[in-house]
């Protein structure tokens, strides 16, 4: 049975459909990412399971119960919100025992159960301090003890690492990862970063537009894209045009090639012109326009460098060439074979 | 300013006006003293010390017999408000006071919160038009017009005779202590108009701690397993308080030093406002009237007390 399952759930506030017609299946216990750009219904979709939102359309079932009449109290899910909602009147101890106190446990019970909490998220002694006296880590930390202190079921996160910096956010994803392996809780982790959804998650879900454009592993999000969205949001991957792609193998459909897997050479099936340069460090980003498309390489530092306005010749291996067949249905719903 | 570097100068043809503004900019200290010392000679002349001047005088007494001021500091004064009949003047004023405010804030939360988390747009501005036009009008013509509302022969009587329910007001009118003729010489009466005049003063600050608080704050908590009465209990009450205390403050103590309502409408009972100006005007004892008016500073004064000690600012 499906930790969460969606069956043609919409969301419409008046003419805006933040989620359309979305079907999908989630695993017990898998991490799964909800990904996309801003405003493409992701955020909505885990607002509808937590409860904060009532679907237009569809059916909703957790655990295979269905939850369109339940309200979030009565859910056995929990949130980490975006901004921590830590209560700023309640110590982190109070704060990580809200729960608690709500299910009628006892004081002394409660407070014991709240700081085996902060232990688990290295925060043990934390106990008596106040919200604001913490830094950003470790109030998404408090969150995080604060709703699995509950035992819930799935839980959701809303951006969770969206307010810290690179070194905390890559330190928290590995905790994060850990912990989710350790408890066996199903996981359902919003992002619009999408080096945090393939580093984190079991299995990505791409939004776009309040539908979901393709579910599967990071390893196929990211090397078999499906749809030319996807390859360019995902893995900023360069998407071929249709008649580029005809012309150069005469299938008729867009294609996306990574960009570490384009090379320069004397002669080769592209022509193309450098249009800008950058230093990355361990590579160099270079921009070209080839025969109007906008494409990018990444070379790595030992090859030799072209200049801007140079005329070059691209090449690649042709297992690089990513052909997206599935894009005849480009933005239609794919949900049809999405399962866990 | 012959010490500063002529290249990064703008030159000889800086108008007046730049160069105190330079100065200042140099002399933070200088430019606060300017801007600070007339308020502060303003609130400690006019407001304090004249405040000081009223302390002083409820430390003399009078003379009953000349009516004449003495001039030595006695607790004598003070002695006298504790007389039956002063001290039951105290007493209502600090009943009506506290049911005034406790109506006032019971009232105001829903209005304040409905403000602050649902009225968007055009429904703000009239929202706030509503709350704060009548505060435009004339205290006094308010007041006439609730004289009006609630007298005998007014409003309110038609209104209960035509759903014929006359009967039931001649019962509350019989009620000892909350009753009396009209609704517009009863304690109700005096209740129902500082309820109306004040609950502006109430919803502004309410709605201002409503505001910032967080809507997935609140989310969090229905999250987390409760129910709306337990979220509003837990978080939403808590988180508010700083501004129900806010607006108890000014419903508090403009309800105790208010005299022109009390007049208007309600008893022949006096109020400590009413005291303090029958015995500084008619009666000329100033000492008693001063002694008066520290009544009200002095609950306010606990009462904050207590409210911090209660945890009520916590959430500031």
């Amino acid at each position: 049975m499906p930790a969460v399952s969606f069956d043609h759930v919409s969301r419409h506030f008046g003419a805006v459909k933040a989620v359309d017609d979305v079907i999908l299946d989630i695993a017990e216990g898998e991490f799964f990412a909800m990904l996309g750009p801003s405003g493409s219904g992701k955020t909505t979709c885990l607002r509808l399971i937590a409860g904060f939102e009532r679907p237009t359309g569809g059916d909703i079932r957790i655990f295979g119960a269905p939850v369109a009449d339940l309200p979030p109290y009565k859910r056995q899910v929990n949130t980490v919100f975006q901004d921590y909602a830590l209560f700023p009147h309640l110590n982190v101890r109070d704060n990580v025992a809200y729960g608690l106190m709500i299910a009628g446990r006892g004081k002394r019970e409660r407070h014991a159960e709240a700081e085996a909490a902060l232990e688990m998220v290295r925060l043990g002694g934390y106990g008596s301090r106040k919200p604001s006296e913490l830094s950003g880590g470790q109030r998404q930390r408090v969150a995080l003890a604060r709703a699995l202190v509950n035992k819930p079921r799935v839980l959701l996160l809303d951006e969770p690492l969206g307010a810290l910096d690179l070194k905390l956010r890559e330190q928290m994803q590995e905790e994060l990862k850990t912990l989710q392996r350790q408890l066996g809780i199903t996981f359902v982790f919003v992002t619009h970063d999408q080096g945090e959804a393939l580093s984190m998650a079991d299995r990505v879900a791409v939004f776009n537009d309040g539908k979901i454009i393709q579910v599967g592993s990071p390893e196929d999000i990211y090397f078999r894209p499906e749809v030319p969205f996807v390859a360019d949001f995902v893995g900023s991957s360069n998407v071929l045009p249709e008649a580029l792609v005809a012309r150069l193998t005469g299938e008729t459909c867009p294609a996306a090639i990574r960009p570490e897997r384009l090379r320069l050479a004397p002669e080769g099936p592209l022509k193309a012109r450098v249009t800008g340069l950058s230093f990355l460090g361990l590579s160099t980003r270079v921009s070209f326009d080839a025969e109007g498309t906008r494409l990018t390489a990444l070379l790595p530092q030992d090859v030799a460098r072209p200049r801007e306005g140079d005329e070059v010749a691209l090449t690649w291996a042709p297992e690089d060439l990513h052909l997206m067949r599935a894009s005849e249905r480009a933005g239609q719903q794919v949900g049809q074979r999405v399962g866990a | 300013m012959a010490d500063t570097h002529p290249s990064a100068q703008a030159g000889p043809s800086e108008g007046l006006l730049t160069r105190v503004s330079d100065t200042l900019w140099r002399r933070p200290t200088l430019l606060l003293l300017i801007l600070l010392t007339p308020p502060a000679l303003w609130l400690g002349i006019i407001y304090l010390g004249s405040l000081f001047a009223l302390l002083l005088q409820s430390f003399f007494s009078i003379d009953h017999f000349t009516g004449l001021i003495n001039h030595e500091i006695t607790l004598a004064t003070y002695a006298e408000l504790f007389t039956p009949a002063n001290f039951d003047i105290i007493r209502r004023t600090v009943g009506m006071a506290t049911i005034v405010t406790l109506a006032s804030a019971v009232i105001a939360f829903p209005i304040a919160y409905y403000a602050a988390r649902y009225a968007k747009g055009a429904w703000r501005a009239i929202f706030y038009l509503g709350i704060m036009m009548p505060l435009w009008s004339s205290y006094l013509v308010k007041v006439y017009a609730w004289k009006l509302i609630l007298a005998k022969e007014g409003i309110l009587t038609w209104i209960f005779e035509w759903l014929h329910l006359t009967w039931l007001l001649d019962a509350y009118l019989a009620l000892p202590v909350i009753g009396g003729n009209s609704l517009s010489v009863s304690p109700t009466g005096t209740f129902l108009v500082f309820v109306y005049v004040w609950l502006p003063y109430m919803v502004l600050p309410i709605q201002a701690a409503l505001e910032r608080v967080p809507g997935s704050m609140l989310e969090a908590s229905g999250d987390l397993g409760a129910t709306p009465a337990q979220t509003f209990r837990h978080v939403l009450l808590p988180l508010a308080l700083p501004g129900v205390i806010a607006g108890s403050i000014f419903t508090f103590s403009l309800t105790l030093g208010d005299y022109i309502i009390p007049q208007i409408i309600g008893t022949s009972r006096l109020f400590i406002g009413q005291a303090v100006y029958q015995h500084q005007g008619i009666a000329g004892n100033i000492p008693l009237a001063a002694a008066f008016a520290v009544v009200p500073i002095v609950i306010m004064g606990v009462y904050l007390w207590i409210a911090k000690r209660m945890g009520a600012f916590d959430a500031l």
